[in-house]
Order: structure tokens, then C-alpha cells, then sequence
């Protein structure tokens, strides 16, 4: 077969590693919307924040050095520690948990029974204040992030593509750790959901509030949790993400790579937030390989959203959503 | 009778207590220091400012006349930058440095009209060399035509000046900054023989995998980069997964911070990239710098960024605005200078490496005289190449000459345009 063809195949293959990470950030808006019908605009900076946190915490950074050398005239910035990463992204997924009651006592809880808009807009005032927060806390210098993932082309799978086929494959060892992540992510989600107490809790209260709340299932406990699991997966974006390309403020927009996959999966599907990361993924990738060299390129941002349009022509609740029915 | 009296002292005491105005310079700092790209944006705004606060605090200002930094925030955005130039221009403002291509674009007109001076050194529009045709805008020391063509004189110096059949790729921001070099490549591989590939990167650049499998496909003998924020860190850690020959990626002077490469870690060693001033803070204006700055609690920032490479463009934007000022106050013989001044300066403007050595920069950047003609500068870069066990940046090459003989004819042409599209007569420069 021609190099093209493998060539064809490489780019389809990194086109599905691409969209496994496209679906970690997609998946931390699915479950906020599943369980609320909130659509979390923060989520985004959500993956930013808990990378900062991460970052700082194993650096051993104090929070707020800046404000308070200023404030107060001092040379403060760090502990003199380094903290080890598991102990690091503990102490992080703490500070997601203490975020997300934050957001339910202060936000969440002043706008039970609201339309969904104004939840959307609280959600938009969300992510620049947490922007805000992160940068007074952290600062707005780029930061190294490392928890041992491995980077860089994987040379068992090009050595034994290339004994193959004599086309030796590239495949990122970080976008195949991304993908170990995302499929345990997906598998812990959905049988957290089935089989524990909390979990049918909080299918209960996605199917609908009223119902659950009427057979003693705390709403609010629910957002504490919906928001706590949503902090965990942002904060696992946040480390691939971050991995790639250091930890920058810039990471907030790889919310913009999240829409389309939602737009095609569906909104409330946890495994359409993964299915339509790949279609998004490979779909994307071919375009730009076929078509791009025609139209000069850079085509990958705009064909993304192209793709989820039409899908959207023929399944407005996305491949896997629910279909929204409302009776007047 | 005392009524009258006290009224009449009152009123006395309130014009004392006032005092006649104190006279200033303005310098605006277009800054960015929130948002996408504030990790660039903050270095050079603490440069800048703090260089002005050296001269208040060390000399009492320039010429005996005080400076006054007015500072606001763009986010690197378009409008917000117009909205920054429009609240701040009527605060006596000399000159502004937008830091941005956009927005450079959007001001250049605006700026004419209201006869304030732009300056946007190393970016914005590179036919604003053009002095005849530009006469409010500025681009000194360098433009990226230049750029374009020092990276090409580098890569034939170490060529032994023949890069015939050679393929160079161009990996860019596709954006009109990421496009600017193009032009120059296209005409450069024409005289060179060299084969050049185009490769655009979408805003924001997170993700650059069908980019990499191209290069990774056709191995191109050298990468050029037009990259800003994140797409320069994606894109020197996916050249490291592929295992591109560092040496061999050479990046714009956007794309050579420490932002840039500390990310990637030991697998950024080797890369390149271009820059029209120095490095690092072995100079003697660094000693003043702590003294009367950072340690006084005056600097703009932490001061933890003081010698990094953006740093360093700010405090040299400033020298410059500042040698710039001195030079107008010099020509119009007034202490108080007004923008048509500071424009006058500018024009004149002569950078020696006496003055340079005399202002604590030996060296720091290239010396050079602006003309009416010449609003560009001599266009002379350097190479930086990135130490990432010794984390620093080190220069491997003098200031290299750009190929003004392919250059000079697409400066002109694309003035002429301007100049006809805006109904502009050029002046005559005597």
C-alpha cells in the first residue's frame, strides 16, 4: 500500500487521540448539564484553575505572594517545599471539593428554580472571576507541569508499525496515557452512577428535580457532588492539557474544542461526550489532510464546528442526547 | 468689611495651595496583563514602566521633567486597545507602543489624525517603515520582513552561503501577524533556491498534531516560527516528540521568550530564535534597576522577571521612547514637549553605542539613526539559542544585515497602496 495511505491512517489514528482529549474537557460540562441542565460556561477555566493549583501546590508556591508583597512590602514566594504529585493532586481535588460547595452556597443555592439563563450567566461570572482568582493566586507566568506522564513519540509503536507495514507510526505516549484515563474516567462514572447510592441519586434528580426532591434527595447535597465530580474531571483535563502545553492562562480556551464534541454527542450522554471527541478528533484531522492543502489550511477550528452543525441538521439532541420534549 | 477680607484670603490661600500645574511626560502603557497572553504581556509592561521609574527616581525624570506612566489594560484585544488609546490619549500622551499587531492596525489612521506618534517595534505594519508615507508611525529597530530575512542569512551562514534545493517550512500563526513573513520568504527562495512549505496553525495553536505529521512527513531542513503564546510552546514540544533537530527550529523574536521553551523542558535545548536586542541582565542598568526600583518597592511587578527576555524588550521599548523624548526636548528647545514634539524626536533619533555604553546597555541592541525616510531602522537581528540545563538564553550570533535588496521594493510597493487606498500624497523628505 502507498505511503499516502499510511500517512492517510497516521493522521486518522492521532485524529483519535486528539479527540480522547477534546472529550476530557467535554465530559465535565456533560455531567453539570446531566445533573442540573446547567450549561457550565467555567468549565474551561475550571481545568485552568485546578492545574494553577496543582502546579502551586507541588511547587510548594505560596497563594496570593503577589498581593501580599505588595500589600505589605514583603519578598514572599515560596514554602521552600516541593510536594509530591499524588500528594499534590489530592490536595488539589480538595480544593475542587471546597470550590464546588463555594459555588453552591454562594451561587447555586440564590438561584433554585431560575431559568436556565440566568444559571448559564452565573456560570459566566464564574469563569472570569475564577480567571481572576487563579491569576492573583498564582500568578500569570507560564508553569512546567510534571507528574512522570510520559511524552513523545512512543518507539514500540513506530518500530513495530514500520516492521509491519515499513511506515513507522507516530503515536504521542501522552495522548495514550490520555486515553487509558478517559476509557477508566468513563468506566468509574458510569458504575459510580449505577450502582452507589449517591449515583442514582443524582440520575434521579437529572431526570427530574421535583421527583427527587420529593422523596428526600438533597438538591444541594447533589450540586456539591455534581460539582465536585465535574472539579475531578477538570482538574484530569487540566493535567493532560497542561502536560502539553504547560500550564498558561491560554488553557481556558480549550473549552472552544469542548462545544463541538457536545454539540454531536449530546449534552447529557457521558459516552457521546467520548464518541463524538472522536468523530470531532478524526473528522477534523482527514479534513485538514484532504482538503486543507485546496483552501490553504488551518482549516481544523472552523470544520469541527462544520461537522457538528450537521450532525445537528439530523440529530438536534446530538447523537446521544436525550430528546427534549415540552408539552404546552 | 471682614467678610470681603476673609473671602479675599480664602481665595488666595486656594490659588497658593495650587500652585501651577507640574509639568510631566506621558508615556501610556498599553499593557496586557490578564488573559491568553498575559504571560507575555506582563514582562514587557514591567520593563517598560520600571525603566521610566529608574529615570524618576535616579535622574528626576528626563531633562529635569518627570515621566508618568498611564497604564491600561488591553487583554491583547483589538477593541479594548482602541477603547485604551481613546480614554488615554487626552492625558497628554507622546507616544504608544500598542503591543499588538491588531491593534496597531486599528490605530495607525486614528493616531495620524490626532498627530500622536505610534511606535510598534518588531511588529505592526511593516510598510510603516515608510516614513514619506507613515509620518506618525514608527517600527524601529526591526520589522518582520527583516526577520524573515535574518533567519534566511542565518541559515546560509551556516550553509556556507548556499541553501539551493534546501526545504524550509513556515510555520505560522494564521493570523495577518503569522502571515507577515510570507511575502519576503516567497521572494528570498526565489534567489536562494530553496524550497518553502507554508504551514498554517489556527488561533490559538493548542493543538498542532496534523502540523507535526506533516513536517515529521516531508523533514523540511530547517522550521521557521511565527508563533505567539501557547502555539510557541505546543509547537517546540511536539517538534521535540517528533525529534525534530532543535538547531534547526528557528523562531521569531515572539517566539524566543523563556515562556516559550521552559514548558518543554530538556527538550527544548537547542532551539533558536531571533532577537533584536540582548540578553539576559549583565548589564549596568540592571544595578540601578534593583537599587532605585525593584528593592526601593517601586517596581511595576514582582521584579522576579527583571532580565528575562520580555523584560528586557520593555525596558528597551522604553530607552528608546525615552532617548526619543530627550531628543525632542533638545530640538524644540522646550523642557515640556508636546506629541508633534516627541514625533520630531523620533525622526531624529540616534542610538550610538557610546550612548548605548553611556546609558548602562552596552551592546544591548544595534545602533542605528532613524531618518524621514526611514521610519524602520537598520532591521539588523541577532540569534538566541535556549541553554535548557543552564535555563537561559544565549546569543550565538552578532547582529546579522537583512536583505534590504529584496525587502526595500515590497516596503515601498505596499506603502504606495496604503498611500492610494487612504488618498495620502507622500512627503518629500529634504
Amino acid at each position: 500500500m502507498s505511503d499516502t495511505f499510511f500517512f492517510a491512517m497516521e493522521v486518522a489514528l492521532n485524529g483519535l487521540m486528539a479527540g480522547v482529549m477534546y472529550s476530557l474537557v467535554a465530559l465535565g460540562f456533560v455531567l453539570i448539564f446531566k445533573a442540573s441542565g446547567v450549561f457550565n460556561y467555567a468549565q474551561g477555566v475550571m481545568a485552568l484553575f485546578a492545574a494553577l493549583t496543582l502546579v502551586g501546590i507541588q511547587n510548594g508556591q505560596i497563594p496570593f505572594a503577589h498581593v501580599i508583597n505588595a500589600t505589605f512590602g514583603t519578598h514572599l514566594s515560596t514554602f521552600g517545599w516541593n510536594v509530591p504529585s499524588f500528594l499534590a493532586i489530592l490536595l488539589t481535588l480538595g480544593v475542587m471539593i471546597l470550590f464546588a460547595i463555594l459555588v453552591e452556597r454562594l451561587v447555586l443555592k440564590h438561584l433554585v428554580n431560575q431559568e436556565p439563563i440566568i444559571l448559564f450567566m452565573a456560570t459566566i461570572g464564574l469563569a472570569f472571576f475564577l480567571e481572576g482568582l487563579g491569576d492573583l493566586m498564582w500568578g500569570s507566568e507560564i508553569k512546567k507541569l510534571d507528574v512522570g506522564l510520559p511524552q513523545g513519540v512512543s518507539d514500540t509503536i513506530e518500530r513495530v508499525t514500520y516492521e509491519w507495514f515499513g511506515y513507522g507510526f507516530f503515536i504521542d505516549k501522552l495522548d495514550i496515557v490520555a486515553a487509558l484515563v478517559a476509557t477508566v474516567l468513563v468506566i468509574v462514572l458510569t458504575l459510580f452512577s449505577r450502582y452507589t447510592k449517591h449515583g442514582r441519586a443524582l440520575r434521579a434528580v437529572a431526570d427530574d428535580h421535583q421527583a427527587a426532591l420529593s422523596v428526600g434527595i438533597s438538591l444541594r447535597f447533589i450540586w456539591v457532588l455534581v460539582w465536585s465530580i465535574a472539579g475531578f474531571v477538570a482538574l484530569v483535563a487540566g493535567i493532560m492539557w497542561g502536560t502539553k502545553s504547560g500550564v498558561q492562562f491560554s488553557l481556558s480556551l480549550i473549552a472552544l474544542k469542548a462545544l463541538p464534541v457536545l454539540m454531536l454527542g449530546g449534552f447529557t450522554s457521558i459516552p457521546g461526550a467520548i464518541v463524538g471527541g472522536l468523530i470531532i478528533g478524526v473528522g477534523e484531522k482527514l479534513f485538514e489532510f484532504f482538503i486543507g492543502p485546496l483552501v490553504g489550511g488551518a482549516t481544523e477550528n472552523w470544520f469541527a464546528y462544520v461537522l457538528a452543525l450537521i450532525f445537528l441538521v439530523f440529530r438536534p439532541q446530538g447523537l446521544f442526547g436525550e430528546k427534549i420534549i415540552e408539552r404546552v | 468689611m471682614k467678610m470681603k477680607v476673609k473671602i479675599a484670603a480664602a481665595a488666595l490661600t486656594a490659588v497658593m495651595a495650587a500652585g501651577p500645574a507640574l509639568a510631566e511626560l506621558v508615556f501610556p502603557s498599553l499593557s496586557y496583563r490578564t488573559g491568553p497572553y498575559a504571560a507575555g504581556g506582563a514582562p514587557f509592561a514591567d520593563g517598560y514602566t520600571d525603566y521610566f521609574t529608574l529615570l524618576n527616581e535616579r535622574d528626576g525624570g528626563i531633562g529635569g521633567v518627570k515621566t508618568r506612566v498611564v497604564e491600561c489594560e488591553t487583554g491583547y484585544n483589538t477593541e479594548k486597545g482602541v477603547e485604551c488609546y481613546e480614554a488615554t490619549k487626552g492625558e497628554g500622551s507622546l507616544v504608544y507602543q500598542p503591543l499588538s499587531t491588531g491593534i496597531t492596525y486599528q490605530l495607525i489612521p486614528k493616531a495620524s489624525a490626532d498627530g500622536i506618534p505610534l511606535h510598534t517595534m518588531g511588529y505592526g505594519r511593516t510598510s510603516a517603515a515608510d516614513g514619506t508615507v507613515f509620518k506618525w508611525a514608527f517600527n524601529y529597530p526591526a520589522n518582520y520582513w527583516q526577520g524573515a530575512s535574518v533567519a534566511i542569512n542565518h541559515i546560509l551562514d551556516i550553509n556556507g552561503g548556499d541553501i539551493k534545493g534546501k526545504k524550509i517550512a513556515l510555520l505560522y500563526h494564521n493570523s495577518a501577524y503569522g502571515k507577515e513573513p510570507i511575502r519576503t520568504l516567497e521572494g528570498l527562495s526565489k534567489k536562494h533556491g530553496f524550497e518553502l512549505s507554508l504551514i498554517p496553525v489556527d488561533h490559538p495553536g493548542q493543538e498542532q498534531k496534523s502540523q507535526w505529521l506533516q513536517i515529521r512527513r516531508e523533514k523540511p531542513d530547517y522550521v521557521l516560527m511565527w508563533g505567539w503564546g501557547v502555539m510557541n510552546q505546543v509547537a517546540i514540544q511536539e517538534a521535540a516528540n517528533i525529534r525534530f533537530p532543535m538547531e534547526n527550529f528557528i523562531g521569531i523574536w515572539w517566539s524566543g521568550s523563556e515562556n516559550d521553551v521552559l514548558p518543554a523542558g530538556a527538550a527544548a535545548n537547542g532551539y533558536k530564535a531571533l532577537n533584536f536586542h540582548n540578553v539576559g541582565s549583565d548589564y549596568p542598568i540592571f544595578d540601578d534597576i534593583r537599587k532605585y526600583v525593584v528593592d526601593a518597592g517601586k517596581a511595576a511587578g514582582s521584579g522576579d522577571n527583571v532580565g528575562t527576555v520580555l523584560y528586557n524588550r520593555g525596558l528597551y521599548a522604553a530607552m528608546l521612547a525615552a532617548e526619543a523624548a530627550r531628543k525632542a526636548q533638545e530640538l524644540s528647545g522646550k523642557k515640556d514637549i508636546t506629541p508633534a514634539d516627541m514625533r520630531d524626536g523620533m525622526e531624529a533619533l540616534e542610538i550610538t553605542e557610546a550612548r548605548m555604553a553611556e546609558l548602562g546597555m552596552p551592546n544591548f541592541g544595534p545602533a542605528f539613526k532613524v531618518t524621514c525616510e526611514n521610519h524602520g531602522g537598520p532591521g539588523k537581528a541577532a540569534v538566541q539559542q535556549w541553554d535548557a540545563e543552564a535555563k537561559q538564553w544565549k546569543m550565538i550570533s552578532d547582529f546579522y544585515e537583512p536583505d534590504m535588496e529584496v525587502i526595500q521594493p515590497l516596503i515601498k510597493a505596499d506603502a504606495e497602496a496604503y498611500a492610494k487606498e487612504n488618498d495620502i500624497t507622500p512627503r518629500e523628505c529634504k
